[in-house]
């Protein structure tokens, strides 16, 4: 199996509608585990989407996922579940007709028709509603539902466009932990949200988006690193904190050094974390300081959404 | 590749092979569609229009109209020939075939619902074939149905003897089964222009309208001109001629062996050109 096998790669894609962008010269290449797309509200998130999904067509650039092209529906879903934002249904039908029906359409006989959407029900906790039409469930049933029809074909690749709107928090936990399991089943996760920190709980890795580009991609961790325009900031709690101000401040890569309010911490500002938390260790190891506990203050998700794009990201 | 993902796609593979793979989704299809066709809110104007000339003829049935033709029954299968060329084909079938199959996937993307099949592993094109042939089922099930209980409806409240004898001896189940055959035509031939339609005009009413005057305007056209229309070839088969008054332009009918291979080639072009633009479809729903 060659490696693109085992990629959705995105070879310079562009969308336009009309004269509106949608994405713009997007390379991307995703392997497999949780991959969380993030950005504002018409950032091109769903666009990307529908882009993977066929639901669009590119105006330029190819897509494959596990090296099948977008444009073959026959095959791309035997490989791909799409949960889209569309909160609508066909008219008149239970959860597991829902289910059942779009399984026929698939081409399983009747009895895996049956086990597969059982064991979907199952999977997204919906098997008590499952005989109640549609149209009598909550937002959550829904989007459950809806999470239940694109896992069902037991699919390699899940995309999942907010997945997590209108789940309560205990469904959300149990969501989130049927998501790491299936990301460590192997399978492939793109997942939009706008909650940050459950993004940044959840995902091996992250896409930004704004405007149609994509402005940063990766393990978060490691694009935070690459932001040398922002400097890392880190809180020391420890007993002599205006000592290690003196101390740190001589290294050239601490660019500020302030006390806590309660004066019994620092917050530092280096351009190199891994030189700074070195110079940290043989501090601590000539006895300079007692360090009580060491937090990275900006290296999550919502400070590197906040550099890049410029809002707190509540409403990405 | 992980050996999960190898287990997985195993099993998303575990489908049959293609012929067979495509008419177990054409089933699938069917039967959804099917149920949507005479059993959503959308099919009460279908029962409507299907059933529309049973009320009249009804009412005919139990009283006899003044008029010397209603006390002929040779002429009857003159009344009928009026009743069913200017009525239940020109009007009934076409607009009932322009709302079962606009709907086939208008109704979708009005409803918002057609990306489910659009995420289905299912070739867009059987997608198509299994939609048509749910609304070609649905039309000629209750068209023919109208066909037949309106002529009998005619005939037997009236002439009872007469017309046992019409239909079991004599031209009657001919004629029957001949209109039969029209009906089906017509839902054939319309169904898939409508179909077509139905995936480029947001508002289908405008073209179901303007194909409707051209179908009515067919007996004034010139002789090639009215080659480019369902309703000529439809005329060219009915077994009694309906006079098309004295400003037609008379042109010789088509013979059937051309007329009913012409529209079923018609009818293919036509959906292969839907499977096209099917195939090539967005979904973009804030759009349509």
């Amino acid at each position: 199996m060659s490696t693109s096998d085992q990629l959705i790669i995105f070879d310079n894609v562009s969308k336009f509608y009309g004269e509106i962008l949608g994405v713009n010269r997007v390379n991307l290449q995703i392997a497999p585990g949780i991959t969380s797309l993030v950005g504002p509200n018409g950032a091109g998130k769903s666009t990307l989407m529908n882009l993977m999904t066929g639901l669009l067509r590119p105006t330029r650039g190819s897509i494959s996922i596990l090296g099948i092209p977008t444009d073959q529906p026959e095959r791309l879903f035997r490989k791909v579940g799409y949960c889209t934002q569309f909160d609508s249904f066909p008219r008149g039908m239970t959860g597991r007709e829902f289910l059942n029906s779009f399984l026929l359409v698939h081409g399983y006989d009747r009895k895996r028709v049956n086990e597969l959407s059982q064991l979907a029900l199952e999977r997204v906790n919906l098997v008590e509603a499952a005989d109640r039409k549609v149209a009598g469930y909550s937002k959550g049933m829904r989007q459950r539902i809806r999470l239940a029809q694109s896992i069902a074909h037991e699919p390699a690749v899940l995309i999942l466009d907010e997945p997590l709107n209108g789940l309560d928090p205990m469904v959300r936990s149990e969501t989130i932990a049927l998501f790491r399991k299936l990301a460590a089943e192997g399978l492939h996760l793109i997942i939009s949200s706008h909650i940050l920190h459950e993004v940044d709980m959840m995902s091996d890795r992250v896409v930004l988006l704004n405007n149609g580009y994509i402005v940063a991609e990766g393990n978060i961790h490691g694009v935070r690193d690459e932001m040398e325009e922002h400097p890392m900031q880190i809180l020391i709690r420890c007993d002599q904190p205006a000592q290690l101000a003196a101390y740190v401040f001589a290294q050239d890569h601490v660019v500020e050094a302030r006390l806590h309010d309660d004066r019994r911490g620092l917050f530092i500002k280096t351009r190199d974390a891994d030189r700074f938390y070195l110079m940290l260790n043989h501090a601590v190891a000539e006895g300079e300081v007692n360090i009580e506990s060491i937090a990275p203050v900006d290296d999550d998700l919502s400070a590197v959404y906040q550099y890049l794009i410029g809002t707190s990201g509540g409403s990405a | 590749m992980s050996s999960a993902i190898d287990v997985v796609q195993t099993k998303s593979d575990n489908v049959p092979g293609n012929w067979s793979l495509w008419l177990r989704q054409i089933g699938a299809i069917f039967r959804m569609e099917i149920e949507k066709n005479f059993l959503s809110r959308r099919s009460l104007l279908i029962y409507l229009i299907a059933f529309l000339p049973l009320f009249p003829l009804t009412i005919l049935a139990l009283i006899t109209p003044p008029g010397r033709e209603w006390k002929d029954f040779n002429q009857y299968s003159v009344i009928y020939s009026f009743i069913y060329n200017a009525f239940i084909m020109r009007t009934l079938v076409f607009f009932g075939s322009a709302w079962i199959f606009m709907n086939l996937f208008r109704g979708e993307l009005v409803d918002r619902s057609l990306h489910y099949y659009f995420l289905s592993a299912v070739r867009r094109e059987v997608l198509v074939v299994g939609k048509y042939i749910s609304g070609l089922a649905t039309s000629i099930l209750l068209f023919t149905a109208t066909t037949v209980i309106a002529m009998l409806l005619l005939y037997f409240p009236h002439f009872y003897s007469q017309s046992v004898r019409y239909f079991t001896e004599g031209r009657g189940l001919t004629q029957l089964l001949t209109y039969a055959g029209i009906t089906m035509l017509a839902c054939l031939g319309y169904g898939a222009f409508f179909l077509f339609i139905g995936l480029f005009v947001r508002n289908p009413i405008i073209p179901a309208v303007l194909l409707y005057g051209w179908e009515w305007l067919n007996f004034l056209l010139p002789p090639l001109l009215k080659k480019i229309s369902v309703i000529h070839y439809l005329n060219s088969l009915v077994p009694v001629p309906m006079s098309e008054g004295p400003f037609a332009v008379v042109a010789e009918p088509t013979p059937a062996y051309i007329a009913i291979p012409s529209m079923l080639v018609v009818t293919i072009l036509v959906l292969i050109l839907a499977a096209y633009r099917i195939r090539h479809m967005e979904i973009r729903y804030g759009s349509d």
